[in-house]
């Protein structure tokens, strides 16, 4: 999230730095089941940002401490590979990724029913290995698949958009450039099935009614984007018409 | 646990152990001033929370994308005096979580002017906020913003010839244009209410902070704990946020 100024033209007879119009998404990709070590794992591709996650549990919980006698917990671990970024980012983590890791457990946690699970542990590894924009919310989506593949019972899927505001104009899923330059950046999260907003995070300035505008505008586009992970998910478990008649 | 507790009792009844209506926030206390060491300095207490943040500056290196602006750095220590959850050690999530929703409350509301905090094109000002928990009473994202805004509204730029800054001289006030305020609405059931006790913040399902300009934009969101928000609820938190940003606004400044 930036919000510094440049002489770099963001929009231009209506078009962004990547000809998209304002209520356009990038070529989104999907692919479950990358990670084969991990019970559940997906690839999330918006335009030139990529993010992995996998999920290792429902497994125990130690050190012992940490366990809950009547629930299991969620863990969430949001990270950047440090040639993911143009200037090489110090490894490991810095106060960025851990208020990330923070705010995306609280966007799945939500969903997640791990009442089952006693004293035990659901770990979600997110890896952004090429960033250009929007970071958050493509590793969220990729996690969202990730727990839906590992079979962890989930009262829906979490989807999840950013939107943000150029001069004037309010636009959605930022890219880099975007995302340093532009006026306003908003990392929205749901559960579309519920109808629950599960993550806003916003930095810039905003009206009222842009900013209503805008949680809108993510709405409906994460309504678009959980059809996607739906459709991933359903090829996982691709029915045989011979075998079921 | 949720359950037996006292708070969530009493809020499912409408009521709060300390009286107060859904959308009172406890006794507020400013004070400005209060360390000589430090260019800008403010105590708050809100109810048992108290909250110290100090400013100090530096010349320093401009950020290579900002060559022309100050810097602002924000930190918070939520130090193992305030409370017996806290620990020593690395800053946790929720001390890290609280610095930058802070930060962001004073960086997008632009409420210093960064411009005029450049030295030379190699020098520019650092600003230093440090937010020190003395008391951890619920509610310190909303404190913390007081009591940083505060401070940086008190803050003076020391004295500097080019090489050397004169600690206790000062050259002018530190230009702070804006008045951000940001306050967590939170919600248990179907009840928002302001200000959480720590009791209270125990058992909430949801809390956004919201900080709002003297000119009604909305600077900085956050939504924090691990319960969702409706779409239709979001509406009300903003309403809330926006009617409570503005009567602490005079409460601090008039």
């Amino acid at each position: 999230m930036g919000g510094k100024k440049s002489d770099i033209e963001l929009l231009k007879g209506g078009k962004r730095t990547d000809k998209r119009k304002p209520e356009d998404l990038r070529e989104i990709k999907m692919e479950a089941n990358v990670v084969p070590n991990a019970d559940g794992s997906a690839r999330v591709q918006f335009g030139n940002t990529i993010a992995l996650a996998a999920v290792y549990g429902p497994r125990a919980l130690f050190p012992r401490f940490m366990q809950e006698a009547d629930t299991g917990i969620l863990r969430t671990r949001y990270n950047m590979a440090p040639f993911s970024v143009v200037d090489r980012k110090a490894p490991g983590t810095d106060r960025r990724s851990t208020e990330i890791s923070k705010v995306t457990r609280l966007a799945l946690s939500p969903s997640v029913l791990l009442d089952d699970f006693p004293k035990a542990t659901v770990d979600v590894y997110m890896e952004v290995i090429q960033a250009d924009g929007s970071t958050r919310v493509t590793a969220l989506n990729a996690a969202s698949i990730a727990l839906a593949s590992a079979g962890i019972p989930m009262r829906g899927l979490v989807a999840a958009c950013s939107c943000g505001k150029i001069e004037d104009t309010l636009i959605v899923d930022l890219n880099g450039l975007e995302d340093n330059f532009g006026n306003a950046d908003m990392a929205v999260a749901m559960l579309p099935d519920k109808d629950e907003i599960s993550l806003l995070q916003m930095d810039g300035l905003l009206t009222k009614e842009e900013f209503f505008k805008l949680l809108n505008m993510a709405k409906e586009k994460c309504l678009q984007i959980v059809e996607q992970q739906k459709s991933v998910l359903k090829k996982l478990y691709k029915v045989d018409k011979e075998m079921t008649e | 646990m949720k359950e037996t507790s006292y708070a969530f009792d009493l809020l499912q009844k409408g009521k709060r152990a300390d009286d107060r209506e859904f959308e009172d926030f406890r006794k507020l206390e400013l004070q400005t001033g209060i360390i000589n060491t430090a260019e800008g300095s403010a105590r708050v207490k809100l109810g048992d929370t108290e909250i110290i943040a100090g400013v100090k500056m530096n010349v320093g290196t401009p950020f290579p994308d900002t060559p022309n602006e100050g810097i602002l750095i924000v930190n918070a220590e939520f130090t193992p005096l305030a409370s017996p959850d806290f620990e020593s050690g690395p800053p946790s999530e929720d001390a890290v979580e609280c610095a930058r929703v802070v930060d962001r409350g004073i960086r997008e509301s632009h409420c210093i002017e960064m411009e005029k905090l450049a030295i030379d094109p190699e020098k520019v000002w650092a600003v230093f906020v440090d937010i020190h928990i003395i008391n951890h009473g619920g509610n310190l994202i909303d404190a913390a913003a007081i009591a940083a805004v505060a401070a940086l509204h008190n803050a003076q730029i020391p004295k500097y010839d080019g090489e050397k800054i004169t600690r206790g001289e000062y050259q002018a006030k530190l230009p702070v244009v804006h008045k951000p305020v940001t306050v967590t609405v939170c919600k248990l059931g179907e009840k928002l209410f302001v200000d959480p006790t720590l009791e209270e913040e125990q058992i909430v399902d949801s809390k956004l902070s919201i900080a709002f300009r003297e000119d009604d934009y909305i600077c900085a969101l956050q939504k924090q704990s691990a319960g969702s928000i409706n779409f239709e609820e979001i509406k009300k938190f903003i309403e809330v946020a926006e009617k409570k940003s503005k009567d602490l606004r005079k409460k601090i400044w008039e």
